[in-house]
């Protein structure tokens, strides 16, 4: 008689202990956005247990930066989250203005405000619209990467990059904002709440979305604050906790805005957010349009660091002497060491600058949210299916330039 | 306001650590105190779980090299204390041929990484560390890449001519 | 809505001798232009060059006009292997063992200045430019280059393809080429 007709009401129990499966979420698959490999421990299709590995993109920017003077620097922030490359060169121009004690005109941080809320829409656009594409709604990531085209067109007329920007100098900004740039600004603040209402309406009511990504993920408030989450990940796990307002930076106290906090901490939680820190970065751009100073130009007075105009050159000795010292890059700052914060698409984008009196930084680091919060990414996905790791990821926003450094 | 929370801080640092603190300055209105090593734990825990200071978030931990001191290795720790809003920076020195220091790990699950970018680049031992392996470099790099007598660029490549680009 | 006398354009015929209800070109001709215009690529995207990408994939700057509609993330089913971004020496095993996976006939395409040789990261830990470890046949340079570029770029493979001869992948200057790499050439 076999197994089956002895005991035929009984459920078969095989004798041989539970079997768990390797898995690699390699370096190169297409929904990971970015390069780091996963190795998963699962069990059918739940995961047991991760393992992160980083650093297939890392190109030491810490010990390249020891080797540049201050203003070669930006085009290397640029490439730290590349999303969104203005907040980061805005964030390392604020670093040595605090280290020189520069003091920078209103209308100035005024156009700071507009630029870095700018390019926090543009991440934002980035993440959200990837969320989408990874829960299988395509046609989110068309509609929103649209509207990324026109930003790109605003950051070509301030500085004539799309991506990397290297926007600005130590000390304001390289040239005056044409009239168009104003133009194109105003047109678009007019016209992306409704495109981005119709992505909204594809999304954020939608059944399937919903059952997708609520409970997909989530973190508790403690736990995030523990591992060092900062920004929308935080604020989607309930502490409303914001760099703009804890220390405000670039006249940021002056403008009001509301910072929106999510329940959970899962995925859901983290595209709303998003979606609204998106609507709150368009009141800003409106109120600083609406309240920029007339006067104060478009740069402070820093002759070490900032190329001064052509005709003094020409006609100054003073005047060439700076250009040529800013030119080579033999401009120094004082002895000292500072850490200055700035709040980044992603989180609170830290640089501690030690400088010793020399022309290139002593030791130059990267506070990175994203290689921060990235640690918690195998407590995130415990027992979870592999689809809901993937979504967990690509709602986290982890920019690997960023991871790496 | 900063001056006073970091007087306090310094303050209530004093009373109980009054031996371990090596020095104490204000830059750019943050407070950085430099520490002994072997009490940065006893420290760290210290301000994270008194009511008084409460500093509730390890924001930074990063190393440095100094070659011209005795204490040539250090590291460095930013703390943020969300309820009053106040940030500090401790340091703590030693010199290579001692570089261990402790693990805050249990205090912090976000330093886990930090401290492994800190052993990959600077060779800084972390006592009690879960997984001490280097984390952006490859695993068989046999340098410290960040200390200064290592150049930054890869001296085997021919292509590029160090004498065009000033090198 | 006018609708406006406009012609549509069609593929350039190749050159053949027509009849009625025949027309004969040579192969390579015609499987050429069959290539060209069905590359599908492999977007090995690292970093800020691979975000340039997608604005060029986006409504925009379709690619997808050109006939890489169909993105291939695996190795097998893909033809033009893109390679954006920096690579960095502990990715390069992989870039190679992808370039490996790939099935004849198959074209590199290196955009940006970090894959094409390193960029602006002279450092330790990049590897400086990727024709060091595999065969590339377009450059395109810039940081990140501008989505026409990437165009030009892929409309330059587009010629690559459709005037290759098709015994190349068996000649011997091929196989050389593949030694000097350290493949081991196939039969």
């Amino acid at each position: 008689m076999s197994q089956l007709e002895k005991n035929n009401t009984d459920i078969i129990i095989p004798s041989q202990e539970k079997e768990y499966s390797i898995l690699n979420l390699g370096p190169t698959h297409p929904a990971t956005h970015g390069i780091f490999q996963n190795i998963l421990k699962m069990d059918g299709e739940i995961i047991m247990d991760a393992q992160p590995t980083i650093g297939y993109i890392h190109r030491a920017f810490e010990k390249l930066a020891e080797r540049r003077p201050y203003n070669q620097i930006t085009p290397i922030t640029d490439r730290l989250n590349y999303c969104s490359s203005p907040i980061n060169n805005v964030g390392w121009h604020l670093t040595v203005e605090k280290l020189i004690d520069a003091q920078i005109p209103k209308r100035v941080e005024y156009m700071r405000v507009i630029l870095m809320e700018l390019s926090r829409i543009a991440d934002h656009i980035v993440c959200d619209a990837v969320i989408g594409v990874d829960t299988g709604a395509l046609t989110g990531f068309v509609y929103l990467f649209q509207q990324r085209e026109h930003i790109y067109e605003i950051f070509e007329e301030m500085c004539g990059a799309r991506l990397t920007t290297n926007i600005g100098r130590i000390g304001g900004f390289e040239r005056e904002w044409s009239n168009k740039v104003w133009e194109k600004i105003e047109k678009f603040v007019n016209n992306f709440p409704k495109a981005l209402e119709e992505f909204e309406n594809l999304l954020v009511r939608n059944r399937i979305f919903m059952d997708r990504t609520i409970n997909c993920g989530p973190i508790s408030a403690e736990r995030a604050l523990n591992y060092g989450f900062t920004g929308p990940n935080l604020r989607a796990a309930g502490v409303d906790y914001d760099v703009r307002v804890m220390t405000p930076y670039s006249s940021y106290q002056d403008f009001e805005f509301t910072i929106p906090v999510g329940t959970q901490g899962d995925t859901y939680d983290r595209f709303m957010v998003r979606l609204e820190e998106m609507k709150q970065s368009i009141s800003i751009i409106k109120q600083a349009i609406q309240k920029m100073p007339s006067d104060g130009g478009f740069h402070a007075d820093v002759p070490d660091f900032y190329l001064p105009p052509k005709e003094e050159v020409y006609n100054n000795m003073e005047a060439l002497i700076y250009h040529f010292k800013i030119v080579m890059g033999e401009s120094t700052i004082p002895k000292g060491e500072v850490y200055n914060c700035v709040e980044g698409a992603n989180g609170e984008l830290g640089y501690y600058l030690v400088s010793d009196g020399g022309r290139t930084p002593y030791r130059l680091h990267f506070r990175r949210p994203c290689f921060i919060f990235y640690q918690a990414y195998p407590e995130m996905i415990k027992g979870g299916l592999l689809s809901d790791a993937i979504l967990t990821m690509s709602s986290m926003n982890v920019i690997a330039g960023e991871l790496d450094a | 306001m900063e001056n006073e929370l970091n007087k306090k801080v310094l303050e209530e640092l004093i009373k109980v650590f009054s031996d371990d603190i090596k020095s104490a300055e204000e830059s750019y209105g943050m407070l950085s105190v430099t520490v002994s090593k072997n009490k940065i734990y006893a420290i760290i825990k210290f301000l994270k779980e008194n009511s008084e200071t409460n500093f509730n978030f390890l924001t930074d931990l990063t190393g440095i090299h100094l070659p011209e001191n005795k204490e040539d290795l250090g590291v460095i720790y930013h703390l943020h204390n969300f309820y009053k809003n106040h940030r500090i920076r401790l340091k703590v020195f030693f010199s290579t041929k001692d570089s261990y220091v402790d693990s805050i790990v249990d205090l912090y699950s976000g330093a886990n990484w930090m401290e492994r970018e800190t052993f990959d680049f600077f060779g800084i031992h972390f006592k009690g560390h879960p997984n001490l392996t280097r984390i952006l470099n490859m695993e068989d790099m046999l340098i410290h890449p960040l200390r200064k007598e290592f150049p930054l660029e890869d001296q085997s490549r021919k292509d590029k001519n160090d004498a065009m680009f000033g090198r | 809505m006018e609708i406006t006398d406009k012609k549509v354009s069609l593929a350039k015929m190749p050159d053949g001798h027509e009849g009625a209800g025949f027309f004969a070109t040579k192969l390579d001709d015609a499987v050429g232009l069959a290539r060209k215009n069905s590359i599908w690529p492999l977007p090995f995207a690292t970093s800020c060059c691979g975000i340039e990408f997608m604005a060029t994939m986006g409504a925009h700057y379709d690619l997808a006009r050109y006939g890489s509609e169909r993105l291939s993330f695996s190795p097998r089913q893909a033809d033009l292997l893109m390679v954006m971004g920096t690579i960095s020496k502990k990715m390069a095993p992989i870039v190679r063992q992808v370039y490996e996976q790939m099935a004849e006939p198959k074209w590199v395409l290196s955009m940006g200045a970090c894959a094409s040789s390193g960029g602006i990261f002279d450092t330790y830990s990049v590897l400086q430019g990727i024709d060091r470890i595999i065969p590339v046949d377009v450059y395109i340079p810039g940081c990140p280059p501008r989505p026409e570029q990437v165009i030009d770029g892929v409309l330059k493979i587009h010629e690559l393809v459709q005037n290759e001869s098709s015994r190349r992948r068996y000649s011997e200057d091929y196989k050389s080429l593949m030694e000097s790499y350290g493949f081991e050439s196939g039969k």
